[in-house]
């Protein structure tokens, strides 16, 4: 139409850009581009390559936490239960280990091991839980896991009595705690098979595909012949056995076992997850994406620690950031389901 | 022109990012007449309608309401100005009831309290004047989809009411029903209303419409006084062609029986038997609520069996999970596109790729995609779904397009036996003869083939044998020249227990 005024493509071009990027990653590319300038601006210990490889170590734990969160989340739901999870699989596992080592004082990791599989089985379980909740009984997500988190949390610290379990095998600690292979640290490894094995997972199987179709529209994937149910159970297994093996890590690196770890984690792998562009209503989301938006949030930690603010008013950010990211996820929502 | 006409727009437009759904619209609507909006879904009638309504803003053009130019804010700001609308997707709220739906945000108060009396017995009244026998008091959740439809059309005559825009108002109503509008649209015709009214149905618009504007592609073609426009010259100009025969013909060349059921129990079922063959279409006619649908869900597992056997292909399948039922060979297409069919913040793609995984292309635990993509490529040219829409999501497709997709979601899982429940519900004539062509198609192929309807000319048309349902039960079968009209129409009302 030579009749309506061509704007100049030059000036077209970025906002078309910046709306493509949006619609398919979500705020996270233009949250991260502000915090890298912000943070450098106020440290120089901030952008410098020492300083970036910690912020990758740190933030393995709650990328771990956050790709089992997104799962949930896919499948329309969320899992606040996920902080619980860490304590009762630090404290379970180490409360075996050490009963374990008296009967086996030559062989630690058997110890180790069968104190491991505690942990995972008690995963598995409040997953279960949650699974059963959810999928047979219909409980809204927020109330089961908000419920299961109190049940586990409370048991975690009547099993301890508040007090962290010490005495743990040696060996745990120096191999999955502070052990490396080829100069990397050990759960950065974990991590990053973790991480392999959950994108052809999500990506490549139909286990996968499964869960995206129930959290697009739960009834249209039963008439596709999906079991939803199953769906559900699986997938909040999953969630709770990426917390348990995170539970595990931290348990190794800070040698004791403690109901009070992982208290933060539901909030922040959810708000990892929604600033990577996982959408609340289900569906939509991608593990790498996940991945960096775990990044991030560290990142924005470590930017606010160099930059000398205050952990309570991180809190305050963090907080305001979440709920930041769910207005954009909103915005980006509709835009996705069209303009009109 | 005999006055100012109450709305007129020119050179509507409106731009989406790569569409122009709009394209310089001149369109007037005067006082007491229906003017009906005719075409193909996407031609551009819900984009016309959406920025008369306020919903949208046109990107050029003007709209004048009584001759003063108008710029709407918002729906509110339509309703204002006395344009009502009345969208296909229900703005009511299940949980309250009629008269507080109706009520909804003007409720008469005593103080601050809400007076709950004279919201009822306003509400009453009013219904009464209308003809509506609808009581104030139900649960909207409760009322069949038809009194639903009601409703909504009754939250309209509230303040000073000038313009009726009514979406495809008829897309879920029974023949009766239909007749009930039409007369309640008559008469507010009489007292001056103007009538915007959206509809696929020719023969159902030629009784109440005084003008039909056709649009295709976006841009109005032609405005004709209904009275000189014949049915296939509005089929030709909404189509750009002729369409020689909707319906096409189908051998009949019934096989083998698939499935069996016998003193089927269900809500609302009580007691139905019968049998589904191959090469063959059966249709399935009764009013809503008649329990047409309901007896199919019960076989698909997704209503409980109280009593009787399912059986297909000899296996007993009774009160088997949906997933097992079709993994036997039996695939369902659900009347409920948005809420049962779709995921509609996923692609086209994505919707189908889910059936084949769980269907045909399932094979391990590892998803072959290319052999996924070489299967969606296939199946949506056969439903001829056009290229350009199948990266799309589904909320951004026509509800034409919507349907081809679900369609197409029927031939992931390689079944024998197909059930559609209305297979047409709110979908223009182009996509119409596609999709019974597929329906043909299938039954040529020696599938058999269930179509459950509320549109008669549609099972009159496909059946080779029709069962006719009333209040749970079936009240005749009806094979070949039996399938009339006025045989469906004589059992429709069989049983004293179906009521609308």
């Amino acid at each position: 139409m030579t009749a309506m005024p061509q704007q100049p493509p030059a000036r077209v071009a970025p906002r078309a850009l910046i709306r493509a990027i949006f619609l398919k990653v979500g705020v996270l590319p233009f949250f991260l581009a502000i915090a890298l300038v912000v943070f450098s601006l106020m440290s120089s210990a901030f952008l410098t390559m020492q300083n970036m490889i910690n912020v990758g170590r740190q933030s393995v734990f709650l990328i771990l936490v956050s790709s089992g969160q997104m799962l949930v989340l896919i499948s329309g739901g969320f899992d606040l239960s996920v902080g619980m999870v860490i304590a009762l699989t630090s404290v379970v596992s180490a409360i075996t280990m050490v009963a374990m080592l008296p009967f086996f004082p030559d062989a630690v990791w058997v110890a180790i091991a069968i104190g491991a599989l505690a942990g995972f089985a008690v995963a598995a379980a409040v997953g279960a839980l949650n699974g059963i909740g959810v999928a047979f009984f219909g409980v809204s997500p927020f109330i089961m896991t908000l419920g299961v988190a109190s049940v586990g949390g409370g048991l975690a610290l009547f099993m301890t009595g508040g007090v962290p379990v010490s005495g743990l095998p040696v060996a745990f600690g120096d191999t999955f705690g502070f052990g490396r292979l080829w100069g990397v640290p050990a759960p950065v490894i974990v991590a990053v098979v973790c991480i392999l094995a959950m994108w052809v997972f999500v990506a490549r199987t139909r286990a996968g595909a499964e869960i995206y179709a129930v959290g697009g529209n739960i009834k249209a994937a039963n008439l596709s012949a999906i079991n939803t149910r199953a769906v559900l159970m699986r997938t909040y297994i999953v969630c709770a056995l990426m917390a348990g093996l995170t539970g595990l890590l931290i348990t190794a690196r800070v040698e004791t076992g403690d109901a009070n770890i992982g208290s933060a984690m539901a909030l922040e792998s959810i708000a990892a997850c929604v600033i990577a562009g996982v959408s609340l209503r289900g569906g939509i989301g991608r593990v790498e994406n996940v991945v960096l938006g775990g990044f991030f949030i560290i990142l924005m930690q470590n930017g606010m620690n160099l930059a000398q603010i205050s952990s309570y008013m991180q809190m305050v950010l963090i907080g305001m950031l979440l709920i930041l990211a769910v207005i954009f996820d909103q915005i980006r929502y509709r835009m996705i389901m069209g303009t009109r | 022109m005999p006055d100012t006409p109450l709305i007129r727009t020119r050179g509507l437009t409106r731009d989406y990012p790569g569409v122009r759904a709009l394209d310089r619209v001149d369109f007037d609507l005067h006082a007491g007449e229906v003017h009906v909006l005719f075409g193909e879904n996407g031609a551009g009638k819900s984009t016309l309608i959406s920025m008369l309504a306020g919903a949208n803003a046109p990107s050029a053009g003007e709209i004048a309401v009584k001759g003063e130019a108008v710029a709407f804010a918002s729906v509110a700001d339509a309703q204002a100005r006395g344009i009502y609308t009345v969208f296909q997707e229900f703005s009511l709220i299940p949980t309250m009831t009629v008269a507080q739906n109706i009520f909804l945000g003007r409720e008469p108060r005593i103080g601050p309290l809400i007076n709950f009396r004279e919201m009822n017995r306003r509400a009453a009244q009013m219904l009464e004047e209308r003809g509506f026998a609808i009581e104030p008091t139900t649960l909207v959740a409760h009322l069949p989809r038809a009194q639903q439809q009601i409703v909504e059309i009754a939250k309209a005559f509230y303040g000073e009411l000038s313009v009726l825009i009514l979406d495809e108002p008829t897309a879920s109503l029974t023949d009766r029903e239909v007749d009930h509008l039409f007369d309640f649209i008559n008469r507010m015709k009489a007292e001056g209303l103007g009538i915007i009214y959206i509809s696929h149905r020719i023969n159902e618009f030629a009784r109440i419409a005084d003008r039909v504007t056709v649009l295709r592609d976006g841009a109005k073609i032609e405005t004709l006084d209904m009275a000189e426009a014949s049915e296939a010259r509005l089929i030709e100009l909404m189509a750009g062609r002729a369409i020689e025969d909707v319906y096409p013909d189908i051998p009949h060349t019934p096989g083998e029986t698939l499935l069996q059921v016998e003193g089927l129990h269900s809500w609302g079922v009580n007691g139905v038997s019968f049998d589904v063959r191959r090469g063959e279409v059966l249709g399935v006619a009764g009013l809503i609520g008649s329990g047409k649908s309901r007896m199919f869900r019960a076989v698909m597992g997704l209503e409980p069996v109280r009593a009787g056997s399912v059986r297909y292909r000899g296996a007993d399948i009774t009160g088997k999970p949906t997933r097992a039922v079709i993994a036997q060979g039996v695939h369902y297409l659900t009347s409920d596109r948005k809420s049962e069919g779709l995921s509609l913040s996923a692609p086209a793609t994505d919707n189908l790729a889910i059936d084949l995984m769980m269907g045909t292309c399932r094979e391990g635990a590892l998803v072959d995609h290319r052999k996924v993509r070489r299967e969606i490529a296939r199946i949506f040219d056969h439903v001829e779904l056009p290229e350009r829409y199948r990266a799309r999501t589904i909320a951004q497709l026509s509800g034409g397009n919507q349907q081809k997709v679900l369609f197409a979601k029927s031939f992931g899982h390689g079944s024998e036996l197909f059930i559609f429940d209305e297979p047409t519900v709110g979908v223009d004539m182009g996509t119409r003869a596609a999709l019974y062509r597929i329906i043909a198609e299938l039954a040529a192929a020696g599938k058999a083939v269930v179509v459950i309807s509320s549109d008669l000319p549609e099972v009159m048309n496909l059946a080779h044998r029709a069962l006719v349902v009333a209040g749970g039960t079936i009240a005749a079968e009806l094979t070949g020249a039996q399938i009339t009209e006025a045989e469906i129409l004589r059992h429709f009302f069989h049983d004293t227990g179906a009521t609308v």
